[in-house]
């Protein structure tokens, strides 16, 4: 396939770029959705295709096509050559691009078990059977399973000559049940909100032992619908690791894209509150807060091994005892805020143009267990799984629903508490960072459906977090 | 015959007689241009070539692919492995079966020259909407796509649609505020570039020095905008079958649970709607009233949820639906008699929205949503919009929100306009209500 993306690099220098590159990319996905013992959906797909991106002036052109025949994918060059052309109509300044080293080579997700290999029966008989045992619990109206994977062939060629193939495997899962009271719906999920996913094989699926919670969830599932709901006031609020995640997905994550801080983001996805000239003053949280942007990570959903610019996958310091030190970046973006480019560039599919998306991007552990931060907590709540989430678009002001929570009251865990949500700003939120749990409890989790870009792209991605509390949160918001 | 009609039946003769079959191509042009900071940065296009196969075998074992496959040996491969994984499914008990011969649809939103749209055709209209912010930093994109659909099964159904859309979406910024514009249908040319730049433009001004209103219980006048990914939720969280027949639903059919003046349906068949007038089961897509004069009336239906229902699909199958249900994609929320100022010029104290952002559900059930205003909110005293406030975030149930007396006036403004869902789904006027429930300031 490099001699296919070699083409379509060539069909766009001899169209006028000043750089080019073009990707092949064949992408096999397996998708198997179950309710209640009953299979909703099998689907397979393939989709293979060469993206070709070309720089003139100030303005990326992209083409993208599914023929992969020489004259079609030559074509398609000269047509993004041709695209970026037009953009001059309205122009800008013209647009750098940070010099990478030059690779040639090739890089794997490590993979024991292939996930496409494993029965299709194996896998249907998994979901029926924790569906079923959700089912068997009194008072579960819906218990739904899902699994999915995929496997990515990319290869990478540049006007600069990269020659870069990957292959990347992606899997997981998950499953929840809900009850439905006379007004209301109540679901728990496992291992969270939209199943956990990482990259490797299906030894992944495996290791989360689906079969040894399904009950627990269907029965907090059910016992919420009779549980308090939660007063509004402030008070400490410790986050279970996943909700954790999507904390640091949403009001991190997405505020350090450095395409966003420039602006190129503002009219969908937003702009950010962060402002490049307070890199390495800006105080994002308390002293406990460590983040890092690690491409690296095995087995983490958002590690590979170098970006769609063809450059290595490496680890950033984000935020250093507090402080903001670090972004996201490309090689275009970095080049303009003088700034060593990130390896944080990828695209969706062959049909997308590649832009700055999450790698994994996690909160270093602390010290201790969740136990221990209860344990030292005379006042506040404990909530567990994401439900909902919303923020504004300079990521400052968000608010979460969880599916569940629990006092806590002199160090004990007391009442189950329905409806959960917190609601806050992001430095405040982050500089009431007070206790985060160690090692033990620290997880790779990944979120597989970040939505970015026009058209809309959707990124994997990893976010590492244990169990942490926040002091003084606003709890309990509800409409 | 055509790429895409020859597609579908060169994928139903690999099938051959091994299983019942349906397949569904798509075959077009998508292209974007993008602009931020008052520049085109991105500007993209795509040639679109895609099989959706589903194959049931005898004894009812179902599997679906999709693929961008190019060529015989390789559709031959997909269509190999589509049949062998059905084999390997449990029986689907409940499987509809595909759907029998129907009529064709007097449906073409087509547009020729939206179809033939080059790059320099998008960055004009670009151009356009940039220049009318008179020196206010610009952002956003302008769209077109032109697809051409066939769709054929074993049982001997076969339709084909075409259409074209094109959407400029945009705002216009100061250094402390931002102001957003819409335009949207079947042609690039009918888009009304200067116009909506010049609207984003304004908003974008009079934002200027927004300050913090307390939150609270308001009287709104929201635009076309709110009240789009208001009907969105509606439809996907309520009006869609599988979720009403899970008990998921608010829904309660022929019950009074609107203000008489709401009206909500869904209709490919509008000469004014946009896409294709058959879903991906190749049913025909009717008028299907969702609420008329503030009862509720009807859902929208697959083939598995119609069977189920005892009754007939409405044509709303679409990606995914066997997992989330059919969606109503043409809605029209029924437009009223006042113009917009008029609609604030009956506020005492209340607050007018440009656009939500970031919407998500609480509670699906009660529809209780949460999510924040965004580039345009002002505050309305006396009749009069009187400055501008900072983004106030809302928990509101959007159900509640059009209940009986809950609304107090409709514009005649409907257009297509942009929802937390995307464009082109929702054409929906300015609304006023009695009350919405701001849950927080810029300050949290």
């Amino acid at each position: 396939m490099f001699e296919e993306a070699s083409l379509a690099v060539q069909g766009a220098l001899d169209a006028g770029a000043t750089y080019a590159d073009a990707r092949v990319v064949v992408t096999r996905s397996e998708t198997i959705n179950v309710q209640n013992e009953n299979l909703e959906n099998y689907d397979r797909s393939e989709h293979a295709g060469v993206g070709v991106r070309a720089l003139i002036g100030s303005s990326w052109g992209f083409a993208a096509t599914a023929d992969l025949a020489p004259a079609s994918v030559r074509a398609a060059g000269e047509r993004a050559s041709a695209i970026a052309k037009a953009s001059a109509l309205v122009p800008g300044p013209r647009m750098e691009f940070a010099d990478v080293p030059v690779h040639q080579t090739s890089w794997s997700t490590p993979v024991v078990e292939d996930p496409f290999t494993v029965a299709t029966s194996e896998k249907v008989d998994l979901l029926v059977g924790v569906t079923a045992t959700m089912r068997g619990v009194e008072g579960v109206a819906i218990a739904t399973g899902t699994l999915a994977f995929w496997d990515t062939n990319k290869w990478f060629v540049s006007s600069q000559g990269h020659r870069i193939h990957q292959h990347l495997v992606e899997s997981g899962g998950g499953y929840d049940a809900t009850a439905i009271g006379e007004s209301e719906t109540q679901r728990r999920s496992y291992p969270q909100s939209f199943g956990q996913y990482e990259t490797g094989g299906y030894e992944i699926v495996r290791s989360w032992n689906f079969a040894d919670h399904a009950a627990r969830i269907a029965e907090e599932a059910v016992a919420l619908l009779s549980a308090p709901e939660m007063d509004e006031r402030e008070t400490n609020l410790i986050l279970e690791g996943s909700q954790l995640a999507l904390q640091i997905h949403e009001s991190v994550g997405h505020a350090i894209e450095l395409d966003r801080i420039l602006g190129w983001e503002a009219a969908f996805a937003g702009t950010s509150h962060l402002e490049l000239a307070r890199l390495n003053e800006h105080r994002y949280g308390s002293d406990l807060m460590n983040i890092t942007a690690d491409a690296t990570l095995p087995g983490a959903l958002g590690t590979f091994g170098y970006d769609d610019e063809g450059t290595p996958a490496q680890r950033v310091d984000i935020v250093r005892d507090g402080l903001w030190v670090g972004v996201l970046s490309g090689r275009d973006s970095a080049a303009i805020a003088g700034l060593p480019p990130g390896g944080m560039v990828r695209g969706d599919g062959y049909n997308r143009l590649p832009m700055v998306r999450m790698t994994n991007v996690g909160l270093l552990p602390g010290t201790g267990t969740l136990r221990d931060i209860v344990a030292d907590t005379d006042d506040g709540v404990y909530m567990a799984t994401n439900r909902s989430w919303s923020i504004d678009d300079k990521r400052l002001n968000f608010q979460f629903g969880c599916e569940i929570a629990w006092e806590i009251k002199d160090g004990e865990f007391g009442r189950m508490l329905k409806n959960p949500t917190y609601t806050g700003i992001t430095p405040q939120f982050w500089g009431s960072l007070d206790r985060l749990a160690g090692e033990r409890e620290w997880i790779h989790w990944g979120t597989p459906n970040c939505g970015k870009g026009q058209p809309m792209q959707v990124a994997h991605t990893g976010h590492s977090a244990s169990p942490a509390r926040f002091a003084n949160v606003r709890v309990g918001v509800r409409g | 015959m055509t790429r895409h009609t020859d597609l579908a039946e060169l994928v139903l003769d690999l099938v051959s007689d091994r299983a019942d079959a349906e397949v569904l191509v798509g075959v077009g042009t998508s292209s974007l241009t993008r602009f931020a900071n008052s520049f085109i940065h991105q500007n993209v296009s795509e040639d679109v070539s895609e099989v959706m196969l589903r194959v049931a075998t005898a004894d009812g074992r179902i599997a679906s692919s999709t693929s961008t496959v190019p060529n015989r040996d390789a559709l031959s491969r997909f269509v190999d492995d589509t049949l062998e994984v059905a084999g390997q499914q449990p029986i689907d008990k409940d499987w509809p079966g595909f759907g029998g011969p129907v009529t064709g649809q007097d449906v073409d939103h087509w547009d020729e020259a939206t179809a033939a749209a080059d790059p320099t055709d998008r960055a004009q209209v670009v151009k356009a909407f940039v220049d009318a912010g008179g020196g206010l930093l610009a952002a956003g994109y302008c769209e077109t796509v032109a697809r051409d659909h066939a769709y054929a099964n074993t049982e001997g159904r076969s339709v084909t649609a075409r259409y074209t859309t094109a959407v400029l979406d945009g705002i216009h910024q100061t250094d402390r505020s931002a102001g957003s514009g819409h335009t949207a249908g079947r042609s690039l040319a009918a888009l009304e570039a200067h116009e909506t730049g010049a609207a984003a433009a304004k908003r974008a001004r009079d934002s200027v020095d927004a300050f913090d209103a307390k939150p609270g219980e308001f009287e709104v006048v929201l635009s076309p905008e709110c009240l789009a990914t208001i009907a969105v939720f509606l439809d996907v969280y309520g009006f869609n079958a599988k979720v009403a027949q899970e008990g998921m639903s608010f829904v309660d059919v022929g019950t009074h649970q609107f203000d008489p003046s709401v009206n909500l349906w869904d209709d490919a068949t509008d000469p004014r709607a946009l896409h294709i007038g058959f879903d991906t089961e190749g049913t025909p897509k009717g008028r299907v009233d969702m609420v008329k004069a503030g009862i509720t009336a009807g859902l929208v239906h697959n083939r598995r949820t119609a069977a189920k229902a005892g009754s007939e699909s409405t044509g709303h199958a679409g990606p995914g639906s066997e997992v989330w249900g059919p969606f109503a994609m043409n809605l029209f929320v029924g437009g009223g008699e006042s113009d917009v100022d008029d609609l604030i010029g009956g506020v005492d104290r209340g607050i007018y929205v440009s656009t939500f952002n970031y919407c998500r559900v609480l509670d699906p059930k009660s529809l209780v949503v949460t999510g924040l205003t965004r580039n345009g909110t002002f505050m309305i005293e006396n009749g009069r919009i009187t400055h501008p406030v900072s983004n106030m975030r809302f928990t509101q149930s959007f159900v509640g929100a059009l209940g009986p007396e809950k609304v107090l006036g409709i514009g005649n403004d409907a257009r297509f306009a942009d929802s937390e869902f995307g464009p082109l789904i929702v054409h929906a006027p300015s609304m006023r209500l009695a009350s919405w429930n701001f849950t927080g300031g810029a300050a949290g």
